[in-house]
Formats: C-alpha cells, structure tokens, sequence
C-alpha cells in the first residue's frame, strides 16, 4: 500500500491536472471581471434622460439615485441571475440528453412557463376570483405550474424518462403544441395581447429588487442539487446502460435534474419573459474554450449566462437609445447567428 | 417443512458456488426474442469467452446477464441471490460491464477510471486511499496510467478502449461482463488483454465473461460458451468444444482449428497463394 502511495500522487496532482486547473480558475476570474465591468456600465447607461458619467455615480441626487438603486442595479442584478439560471439549465439539458442543442425550450418547459403567465392574466382579467386567484399565485407561480406541467407532459408522452430520443421528440412537439394554444388564446384577447408582447419578446424592465432577490433564491436553491448530481451527469456522458452499470438510478437523477431545469427556467421566465438561446449559449461558450467535467461545467456556464444576459440586457438599453429593444430580441439575433456558425462549421468539418 | 427459507436458497454445498448463473433465460426486444432457454452456471476464477457468429445474441447474453436488458422469462442469481434482489450499488459493486462502444468524452482517462468507484465512492466523489489505490492497479494493469490527465476524446480508440477496461478492472468485482473488451486493440496489446483476463481469473478468483471475436483469441479462455442463431450450441471447456465441433454448427460453415505446440489456432480455409 504505501509502495503506491508516491504514484498516487502523481496521479491527484500531475502537471496536465495542475494547469487544467490554472486554466479554469483564470476563465472564472475573468468572467467575474467582465460580470463587474458590466454592471458598472449598466449603472451609467439606461433610457431615462438624466446624467450618465462616472462622477454622477459618486455623487447623485434624490431623483438620480433612486433611479440608480431602485431600477438600474436591480435590473441588471436580476438579468445576471436569470441568465446564470437559464445557463444552469441549459448545461444541465445539454448533459441530461448528452444533446449539446438541447435547451430549456426543447423539453416544452418554456413555453408551458409562458402559458402559464397568459392563463393568469386571462383569469385576472375575467373575474374577481380569479383575479385574486392569479394575484395570489403570482407571475411567477403560475410560470412554475405551467413549466412543471409542460415537463410531467412531456415525460407522459415519451413514456418515462428512459429514452432519450424519445424525450426530445415529445419535448418539442409540446413546446409547439403550448406555444400554438398561447397564440391563440391572445388572439382572443386582444387587451392582454398588447401586455404580453413584452413578456414574450423577453423584458429586463420590470426587475424589482423582489424579483431579484426570487431569481437569486431560485438560483441557489437549483445550483445546489445539481453540483451534487454533477457525477451523475458525467457518468451518462459515457452511455446510459454504462451509467446504469456503474450502480446509479437513472431515473432518480433524471427527474431531479428535470425537475431542477424546471424550476430554474420557470423563475426566469416569469420575471424575464421568454429570452431565448442564453441556455443554449452559455454551456457552448464554457466548452469551446475549456475542456471541463460536469462539476466544473455547472460553475462555469451560469457565470457565463449571466453575464450574457446582461450584456444583451446592456446592448437593449443603448442600440435605439433612448427607446428599448426587448432583450429577448437581442438574445435571439445574437444566438441565431452563433447557432447558424455552429451548423457552419460542422458541416464544413464534414 | 418449518425450515427456514434462507437455508433453501443457499446453494448446495458441495460443488463451488457460481458467481453468476442463469437459468432458462429468454431475452429479446419487445415480441423479437433473441435467446432462448439459457441456463449457465459461470464460476468463479474462471475465464469464459463467448463465441458465435453477427447479431447471434452475445451482447444481448451479457446485458441481460448484467442486468440491464429485462427477461421475457427465466432467472439470473448473482452470488447465490436474484440479481434483482440486489440493492443497486451492492450489485454495482459485484458486477461490472464493459460496453461494446467505446464513449468519447470530454472526461480525463483519470476520471473515467474514477467513475468505476462510484458504486464505492457515491455521489459526493470522496476518494478514500483504497479507491485511489484500485484506480492505479488498474490504469496500470492496462497500461493506460501514463495519459490519465489526457480527455478521452483526445485519445485513439485503442487508448481510449484500455481507459474504458481500466474503469472496469477498477470496480474490482467478482464477476466482470466484457463486451468485445479487444476491439480497437492492435494484436500485440489484444494478446495483453487476454494475458490480463486470464490473470483476473486465475489470480484474483474472479469470473470473466467476455464476447471474443477472434477466434484464435478466444480459444485461449479457459472455457467457452458457443451461440448460434438458434441459441446455445455449447458450453464447455476448449476440448468439448472443439471435440464436439461447436464452432462449425454455430457458424454453420466448415470452421478449421490446428493445434500447434498446444495452442488452439483458428486456420482460414482460403487456399495460400502459390505463384512468385
């Protein structure tokens, strides 16, 4: 035993696991870096007509500090935590389905979460109990119950969790099927229609410090179990009759894991709309730049989509300056084209 | 009558219990069933190679075995109990399985090897010393320890192949399932593999069962289990088989086997070339 003691060492700490480590530690910091710079810009930067320079920050008056603590920080606060959380789930899709286009819109998961929001608002705006019905559930819980059934119809459809194909398929045709009922429930309504648009063109605007502090609960409630089942997700990286060899229960990790893709998607898509491509996003950038096992993946790409989301959040506030784009139309230009040079490039790849 | 039920499930004295046994065992996919009636009995410090021609059930035999492919009927016991009454991780921990494809990952060798302790180690990864120690005997055994830092999918698919043997050496069960654990292998290091099967069963006490497509190779085990594409044609020792003529009724052509210096050699029937 102790004679092998020496190469055991050698094999915690060669030189390869060392600077892989190095090189992980230096892609946190500068996406910390990078998160930071973007908040401060954000502070300075927004659609209202009062001064945005360095020595107003320092100094401001009654009006510009309310504008700058209860608007400007918590908004770009909670952009950051709704795309780690969007990130967060994206990771954990991409490995659940070992699919690296899979997303939280694949599984039916956002769509159901926004079909969630517009059956409140029609039952807020029908009747008074169901206007105190929707104002007790709120924005978010009624996301939460509509992700969550468009998750447990998604894995009714597919028969179980166990095949992977199988799961996808399902996921999308109830993503179009939701998303087709959405439609056609604002076409009914054309009051709502106008309050939805926002909402599913994707918002950072309405971010109070409540629906900051939800996201950033939500997200540390979710990152939790997911670093601890991150082993899982490495094991079904090697096959899922091999995962299950290795003595784990596939279909516990799975509807944990589904379950936590559920919740995460579901806060963000209540309090940010349907922002799209950030979950999708966010895990590719981490992969393409790091070699990286799930733990490390769970840490690295909810760094990254939150700061993705605010510098789209950034980049809405200030292109049409002083109007708004809705971010989620800045996420889609962005991701679309990122998704199409990812198509490029595999097929040029061959 | 009034015995105790524990007592009737033990296995009779006597004769070495089997590591792993089935008996009349049918698996398929839905209404297609691929096996019929099998009954085994595989011991333990025993090395068994699994024979036979394309698509005639060796994989489905070992994932069946192994407890991922459910029986139309019949019934597996690991260690003298139903497979199925064994606790995941417990059973994880007696059996291991090697997959006919290789995955790619983005893992190190390291931890591939390392997710071979799970049923050990758990969810939380705490490597205790006898964990790492498993891990080394085996990245060594199967000469992979020098790029334990590499990503698999960096490595050829030979390297990642002794990476993928080295996960299940370290396990350390009694009972190994191995799908083709030779394929991507050049011959020198299929021959290395073979050496280190026989040397798991014969030291180590364990049950190696493992599908061989060479036949050469695989008359090198210490037994041999022979399919056909309608079921079980032998099981047996390299003499029976060979006695009997399994290969040639599994593979339902004329299958030549020479013996030189005691070593069993599969000889192809094409006439050499004799012209300069």
């Amino acid at each position: 035993m102790s004679a092998l003691r020496p190469a055991l060492m050698h094999m915690s700490t060669p030189h390869g696991n060392t600077e892989a480590a190095r090189r992980l530690a230096t892609w946190l910091l500068c996406c910390l870096a990078i998160t930071a710079l973007l908040t401060f810009c954000s502070l300075i930067v927004g659609t209202s007509s009062i001064e945005t320079s360095i020595g107003w920050i320092l100094a401001p008056d009654a009006q510009s500090s309310v504008v700058l603590w209860q608007i400007r920080l918590p908004r770009t606060v909670g952009a950051w935590f709704a795309g780690a959380l969007l990130g967060l789930a994206g990771a954990i899709a991409q490995g659940l389905f070992r699919n690296p286009l899979a997303e939280p819109y694949l599984l039916g998961t956002a769509s159901g979460a926004a079909l969630g929001v517009t059956l409140s608002l029609i039952a807020a705006d029908a009747s008074v109990e169901g206007l105190a019905w929707a104002t007790k559930l709120g924005v978010t819980g009624a996301a939460c119950v509509g992700a969550a059934g468009a998750t447990l119809l998604t894995i009714s459809l597919s028969r179980g969790v166990l095949q992977t194909r199988s799961l996808l398929l399902s996921g999308v045709v109830v993503a179009f099927l939701l998303g087709a009922i959405t439609q056609l429930l604002l076409l009914t309504k054309p009051e709502i229609w106008r309050t939805m648009q926002t909402f599913l063109f994707g918002s950072t605007g309405f971010i109070s410090w409540s629906s900051a502090a939800l996201l950033g609960s939500v997200f540390c409630l979710c990152v939790v179990p997911a670093a601890l089942l991150s082993r899982g997700l490495d094991a079904l990286s090697l096959g899922e009759d091999t995962a299950q060899s290795l003595g784990l229960s596939l279909p516990m990790l799975r509807l944990t894991l589904l379950g936590v893709v559920s919740l995460a998607t579901a806060a963000a898509v209540g309090q940010v709309g349907v922002v799209g491509f950030v979950g999708l996003i966010a895990p590719h950038l981490v992969r393409e730049t790091l070699s990286v096992n799930h733990r490390q993946l769970l840490i690295a790409a909810p760094l990254c989509g939150g700061a993705l989301l605010q510098a789209a959040d950034l980049v809405s506030r200030w292109i049409i300056s002083p109007a708004e784009l809705p971010v989620g139309a800045v996420t889609a230009c962005v991701g679309g084209s990122y998704l199409v040079f990812l198509l490029w490039r595999r097929s040029r790849n061959g | 009558m009034g015995e105790p039920l524990a007592e009737l499930a033990a296995p009779p004295s006597g004769a070495p219990a089997a590591a792993l046994s089935c008996d009349d065992l049918s698996v398929g996919y839905g209404s297609r069933i691929v096996l019929e009636g099998v009954s085994l009995d595989l011991k333990p410090g025993c090395w068994t190679a699994i024979v036979g021609p394309n698509g005639c059930g060796k994989s489905t035999l070992l994932r069946a075995l192994a407890g991922l492919q459910p029986a139309h009927s019949g019934v597996i016991f690991l260690q003298g109990r139903r497979l199925q009454a064994w606790p995941r991780r417990e059973r994880a921990r007696r059996l291991a399985w090697l997959s006919q494809a290789s995955a790619a990952t983005d893992l190190t060798a390291a931890e591939v090897v390392a997710l071979g302790r799970f049923a050990h180690s758990g969810w939380l990864a705490h490597r205790q010393a006898d964990d790492d120690a498993a891990m080394h005997r085996a990245m060594t055994a199967t000469g992979s320890l020098a790029w334990a830092q590499r990503r698999l999918s960096t490595l050829s698919g030979g390297e990642r192949q002794r990476v993928h043997l080295a996960r299940v050496l370290a396990v350390e069960a009694p009972v190994l399932l191995l799908d083709e654990p030779t394929t991507h292998l050049d011959p020198p290091h299929q021959e290395d593999v073979a050496r280190l099967l026989r040397g798991q069963a014969h030291r180590c006490g364990v049950s190696v069962v493992s599908a061989i497509h060479d036949l050469s190779l695989a008359l090198t085990a210490d037994r041999v289990v022979v399919l056909g594409h309608r079921g079980v044609i032998g099981h047996g020792t390299i003499r029976d088989a060979l006695a009997g003529d399994w290969l040639s009724a599994a593979f339902e052509t004329r299958v030549n086997v020479v013996e030189h210096q005691g070593v069993h050699l599969w000889r192809p029937a094409l006439e050499p070339i004799t012209r300069d």
